[in-house]
């Protein structure tokens, strides 16, 4: 079950969860989130339940980015230093 | 009023006026197709929802407003969840209880095709158009000044 | 003092959590407990529920009071959000 491809998805999914927490950039953060939702829709996939995919594909890469670039957009960019 | 977000980009026109057609088009069968192939309310509704945003981003928040207002999304809200609170009452009034499909003696059909699986669809229906109209007036909440 | 009892705690929640994972399954693996419900909805759910799609069966049919309150959060929540935000302006259709 646990293939190549599978492994290579956790561990991209590690990496993009670290960048996200690590960040102070909050669209950079926002982009890697939203690839980060990409391959957990693949990672769905590959555990068989499409449904969750779709869900994933839909609501984590494109509404959730969709409404963080619209608050950076109305708030700052950055994170601050103390924060 | 002021439109904060508008590109005047000759490509983003003409992809988005080719994309939002089949973004609709594949909305309104995930939602449909909900009992059949992977997909639902939930998902389809989001991409539905996702082509409006889609529209008023590359062609502005005005003609985005004009094909779907606020009072639409209003009302499609609001009668989304009503109308899966109806749906659940046609077990009761067939003397059964809430929500319930097979046991209250609805025809279920033949599994496997499109008019099959009595309220399910539906439910995926009402559901669909709910999650639609919430994502589009929480995208022009955020967007509006 | 103060950072020892910290770092005590943290590795006593770290220690329950790995026990945790350790009795999880394998990744990918079928669950080997808790199998009936599954698969009585597996067996018998397009017949019961008439979707051929189990995913949706359960939703919309087994489990229909799961997804009524969902759409009822999702409601309440769209509602909060333009109560605490709109501030009135979208009132009338007109903006």
């Amino acid at each position: 079950m646990i293939t190549l491809f599978g492994v290579g998805c956790l561990v991209f999914l590690v990496v993009c969860a670290l960048v996200v927490a690590r960040t102070r950039d909050l669209l950079a953060a926002t982009v890697v989130f939203a690839a980060y939702s990409l391959v957990m829709a693949l990672v769905w996939q590959q555990l068989q339940s499409p449904d969750v995919a779709i869900t994933e594909a839909a609501l984590g890469a494109g509404i959730t980015s969709l409404l963080f670039l619209l608050a950076i957009g109305r708030t700052r960019r950055t994170e601050d230093e103390e924060g | 009023m002021r439109e904060p977000l508008r590109f005047d980009d000759l490509i983003l026109k003409e992809v988005g006026g080719l994309l939002v057609p089949f973004l609709q088009m594949f909305g309104v069968y995930v939602i449909f197709h909900g009992h059949l192939s992977p997909g639902g309310g939930f998902s389809g509704g989001t991409v539905a929802g996702i082509s409006m945003i889609l529209f008023s981003l590359v062609f502005g928040l005005g003609p985005g407003l004009r094909k779907v207002s606020h009072d639409a999304t209003r009302i499609m809200e609001s009668s989304g969840t009503l109308w899966y609170g109806l749906v659940g009452l046609v077990g009761v009034l067939r003397g059964a209880s809430f929500l319930m499909n097979r046991g209250a003696g609805i025809p279920l059909g033949t599994p496997g095709r499109l008019f099959s699986g009595g309220l399910i669809l539906l439910i995926t229906v009402g559901v669909g158009i709910k999650v639609a109209s919430a994502i589009i007036s929480l995208y022009y909440l955020i967007v509006e000044d | 003092m103060r950072r020892f009892f910290a770092l005590l705690l943290v590795m006593g929640v770290a220690w329950l959590m790995v026990l945790a994972v350790a009795e999880m399954p394998t990744y990918g693996q079928p669950n080997p407990t808790h199998n009936a419900v599954m698969e009585r909805y597996l067996t018998r759910g397009p017949e019961e529920t008439g979707a051929v799609n189990v995913v949706a069966g359960i939703l919309a049919d087994y489990r229909a009071y799961d997804t009524l309150i969902e759409t009822t959060v999702l409601f309440a929540a769209v509602a909060a959000a333009l109560l605490a935000l709109g501030e009135g302006r979208h009132r009338g259709g007109a903006t």
